[in-house]
């Protein structure tokens, strides 16, 4: 099936975390009672006008510039015109042929390559409330609105149709979201719809730079359910393509469940939303000089952050970009390295140990019981031999489930090394004592016997023998 | 004494005298309500209870010493498609028939704030839609000069009740003439303001380009202490101008020595009633005689104001009124076997046939392959007759012409045939197209029937609009006449 190139783009909304709403001081919050985070704006009542807010337009510039966009000079709101019940006015205020950033890219890694992804265009607009059904949409009897999301402030970043797998609209994505937690223009958060993507994708034989007839897919609301739903949407389109057949342009849904893709409403039945400028807000022109004071205080992005490791702590590329993967982890790291200047070994245990834990618990980083202050505590204690390497990783999952500090946790389980000699000597002579046919077998040559012994010895102490001792020791006596 | 028949600031200065009491003052307005509503039906809620209890404040402020600001106790009548707060506003359609706002327009908080006595809300045509009244959803507004004529519109009943005694000022809202015609068809003074001098927040939109609220007055003098109550800037409209307020009454002069006053000929022409054309010229002639230098001059993208305005706000009102869906307030039709049928049922059956007519011409004109040909090429011709007026004003302080080429038409006599109809509006449309302020003043008779004077400004230029008029008004007599009921 390789005959087939493919080709995506996607259309991603990231909710700004302002204060209060895009036209009207009403509340952002996540959640709340049904309609209680509304006012005589964001119900759009009769009468009432927007004002924009403009913290807005200032999130918006520095996400815009934090993808390389440029930002316009002139910009303005323009209303999408639709009838649904979540929207107050039946219009959406968003912006049409005028938007505040243009012309961005950022750069991905696939497969230790970089590839560059256009960003065509960044947008505001508002948020709409949100049916609640009884049951499904088919069946209820009737449904509630709840108003609450209406007005929150949204920016869409549309990307050129630069993607070709799967797997590089996932690191587009990632990426994407990693940059506006950076510029701490939102939190992300897709379980609370704070990030969304639409991708649009299409087929074409592998030499041809003409696109093929594309679909777009709704509801794609994790990282996991995009690789998947693009996954199984070539599925789909090679073999209609395979069987001479004709892809139709179309909005498609992503069952989660069934793991399918489904047909939401075709080309015919596309809305004309009837753009038009609004003529309840005046246009804007974006002062130059805001623009470099918003490009100034931009924070150190996740391209910059990961040269910076590369660079600066001597990590490997692969590292860097891990850790770097997220402002949360990145900012972890960093705390640990203050505490404890050994990036190198920092990073083995974030990256090895402190991961798997996470992703074996479901834990963000940020809901993390061991703090970086706590890591580096204990990462001294080996340092300082008070525990072997082997036991700081019971020490640590103990420190993990329980929060509490490594100094405590040794003590409490007898965990210090052991690091007199005479104590060891006595330790070694008996298992020499009781093992003559390994001690015999070293003698003839063996070198493997000798890790039978070390083995031997620390499992006769807990494993608290100060393993280097051991080996000495050892070597010592089978002289 | 009829109070009712007085100006604002002569009752201004009976209450400060304590001669009268305000709420003396507002009782006699309610007893001529009570006397000619019948006839007149301007009305479509009294709040006499509220303004009472306002009216008593008022007179507690005066016992008590304090000064008093030009509109305090004065009974004020507000166009229905303004929001008081708690007080039930329709803008005369069915849709809201039920719909009572928990906030007020800024203009009627300033009003409050001044003092001023909120006696009810007037009737108009439905979404501010029409040139007669007669669209109301509830009933039919009578010119209180000839019951059986109309009193204009859209905002006819905020007109009629200042020629019929049942307020002493009003406010209105004016699109494409709608505070003018009924002004000049009811023979008082009307004044639509810059776009933007006034804040728009709370007043249920018709096109919010075009919108804009103003005074209806006995005499040019209470239409300058309105303007200083209802204009300056307010953060909850982005579209208000933020700009030095003049105080107006700073321009009530007896003097337009010197003032150069262009008059449209396109304004002058074609259907025009011949005595509504001598009223205009007459009316000419003595500010001539005043030492205006007065003549004609052209506004050549004047034929194409009428189509521009009617693909620009019915497309905007077509968005504007697409929130009246049944699902959060007003009117929901009964017995929808699913949403969408809820929408269409509840629309049908809630608007009006005007307002459901350009709803549909507005949604064409904005539908995918008619945008460009139509709302983008309205959009150029409105910057070209704009330009219109800058290259007038560069040469003119003032233009004049007639507010209608007629008097107010006969009930009935229009509504089956919605152009003629919007022909009303001819004179009047290109001064919202072009956001300028545009006064309509008493200008004399025609077959016994108020000739509407129409003056036209610079943007922000009000001062010389009322500075021409209260000239015009000091050497005439139209305005003190009073219709027999």
């Amino acid at each position: 099936m390789a005959q087939y190139e493919t080709v995506i783009g996607l259309e991603v909304h990231v909710e700004l975390k302002t204060r209060s709403k895009v036209f009207c001081d009403s509340t952002t919050e996540f959640g709340g009672d049904p309609n209680t985070h509304v006012c005589p704006v964001c119900l759009g009542l009769p009468g009432t006008l927007p004002v924009v807010n403009k913290t807005v337009v200032e999130y918006a510039i520095r996400a815009g510039l934090a993808i390389n966009c440029s930002i316009a000079e002139f910009s303005k709101f323009d209303r999408k015109n639709y009838y649904y019940p979540d929207m107050p006015k039946n219009y959406q205020i968003s912006q049409y042929d005028l938007p505040i950033a243009l012309n961005g890219h950022l750069d991905i890694e696939v497969d230790g390559e970089t590839r560059r992804i256009g960003i065509t265009r960044l947008h505001m607009e508002e948020d709409t409330g949100k049916l609640v059904h009884q049951g499904t949409i088919t069946t209820t009897p009737y449904s509630l609105v709840d108003y609450n999301r209406a007005g929150v402030p949204l920016i869409e970043i549309v990307s050129e149709p630069d993607l070709r797998s799967p797997e590089e609209a996932r690191r587009y994505m990632e990426k994407l979201k990693a940059i506006m937690q950076y510029t701490g223009v939102s939190d992300c958060k897709m379980e609370e719809g704070s990030l969304r993507c639409d991708a649009n994708i299409s087929l074409r034989p592998a030499s041809s730079t003409e696109f093929g007839t594309k679909t777009e897919i709704k509801n794609l609301n994790s990282f996991r359910a995009l690789q998947r739903a693009l996954a199984y949407e070539i599925e789909r389109q090679t073999e209609v393509l395979e069987e001479g057949g004709r892809i139709v342009q179309e909005t498609r849904t992503w069952d989660e469940g069934k793991g399918i893709t489904l047909p939401l409403r075709s080309k015919e039945f596309a809305h004309d939303y009837r753009y038009l400028p609004d003529p309840d807000l005046v246009p804007m022109i974006i002062d130059r000089e805001w623009v470099d004071d918003i490009r100034s205080s931009l924070p150190e992005l996740p391209d910059d952050r990961r040269q910076r490791y590369i660079g600066e702590y001597g990590l490997p590329s692969y590292d860097a970009g891990i850790l770097t993967d997220t402002k949360e982890l990145a900012d972890y790291f960093e705390d640990c390295v203050k505490a404890y200047p050994n990036p190198k070994v920092v990073s083995n245990w974030v990256m090895g140990d402190l991961t798997r834990l996470l992703n074996a618990g479901a834990v963000d980083i940020t809901g993390c019981r061991i703090r970086p202050k706590q890591l580096a505590s204990l990462l001294q204690l080996i340092d300082k031999g008070t525990i072997s390497g082997k036991i700081a990783k019971t020490v640590f999952e103990e420190m993990f489930a329980t929060g509490k500090e490594p100094e405590v946790i040794v003590k409490e389980k007898g965990l210090v090394q052991i690091s007199d000699e005479g104590a060891i000597v006595a330790v070694v002579d008996k298992i020499l004592a009781d093992n003559p046919k390994s001690v015999e077998d070293f003698r003839a040559g063996k070198e493997r016997a000798l890790g039978f012994l070390v083995g031997q010895v620390m499992k006769a102490t807990k494993g608290k023998a100060n393993p280097d001792l051991v080996n000495r020791l050892l070597k010592e006596k089978l002289q | 004494m009829q109070l009712f028949r007085l100006t604002a600031h002569e009752l201004h200065d009976l209450l400060i005298k304590k001669e009268i009491s305000a709420e003396e003052l507002n009782l006699a307005v309610f007893d001529r309500i009570e006397a000619v509503e019948d006839r007149v039906k301007a009305y479509v809620t009294m709040t006499k209870e509220r303004a009472l209890e306002q009216a008593r404040s008022v007179d507690r402020q005066i016992n008590d010493g304090e000064k008093i600001s030009p509109l305090a106790g004065i009974p004020v009548a507000i166009k229905d498609n303004m929001c008081i707060d708690g007080v039930r506003t329709t803008a005369c359609s069915k849709i809201l028939a039920n719909f009572v706002p928990p906030y007020s327009a800024t203009v009627v908080k300033r009003l409050d704030g001044a003092g001023a006595i909120m006696v009810g809300k007037t009737n108009c045509d439905e979404f501010a839609m029409g040139s007669s009244t007669e669209n109301s959803a509830f009933f039919i507004t009578r010119n209180p000069w000839d019951t059986e004529r109309v009193p204009g519109g859209s905002s006819g009943g905020s007109a009629a009740v200042i020629a019929a005694g049942e307020a002493i000022c009003s406010l209105g809202s004016d699109t494409g003439g709608s505070i003018r015609l009924p002004a000049s068809f009811c023979g008082v003074v009307g004044l639509k303001p810059t776009y933007g001098a006034v804040s728009r927040y709370g007043l249920i939109a018709f096109a919010s380009s075009l919108d804009q609220i103003g005074p209806f007055t006995r005499d040019v003098a209470d239409c300058a202490a309105m303007l200083n109550v209802i204009c300056g800037h307010d953060p909850l409209d982005s579209t208000s101008a933020n700009y030095n307020m003049p105080d107006f009454t700073g321009f009530l002069k007896n003097d337009v020595q010197g003032l150069k006053i262009g008059v449209p000929r396109e304004y002058m022409v074609e259907g025009i009633h011949p005595e509504v054309r001598e009223a205009i010229e007459q009316a000419l002639s003595l500010l001539e005689a005043l030492g205006a230098h007065v003549e004609y001059t052209t506004l050549p993208h004047t034929e194409y104001a009428l189509s521009t305005y009617y693909l620009i706000a019915p497309a905007e009102a077509s968005s504007n009124l697409a929130r009246y869906d049944g699902v959060r307030y007003g009117y929901r039709a009964e017995k929808a076997d699913d949403v969408i049928d809820m929408f269409m049922k509840t629309r049908s059956e809630g608007f009006g046939s005007e307002v459901k007519r350009r709803i549909m011409l507005g949604t064409y004109a904005l539908s995918a392959g008619y945008y460009d040909a139509y709302y983008l090429k309205a959009l150029r011709v409105r910057t070209l007759i704009k330009q219109d007026f800058d290259r007038a004003f560069e040469k003119y302080d003032l233009l004049v012409s007639p507010v209608c080429p007629t008097t107010a038409f006969r009930i009935g006599e229009k509504t089956e045939d919605p152009l003629e109809m919007y022909l009303s509006d001819v004179c009047t449309i290109s001064i919202n197209l072009a956001g300028i302020p545009g006064m309509s003043i008493p200008g004399g008779f025609a077959q016994g029937m108020p000739v509407g004077l129409q003056l036209m400004g610079r943007h922000f230029d009000e001062g010389t609009l009322l500075r021409a008029a209260y000239t015009f008004e000091q050497n005439t007599d139209y305005h003190k006449a009073f219709p027999e009921l």
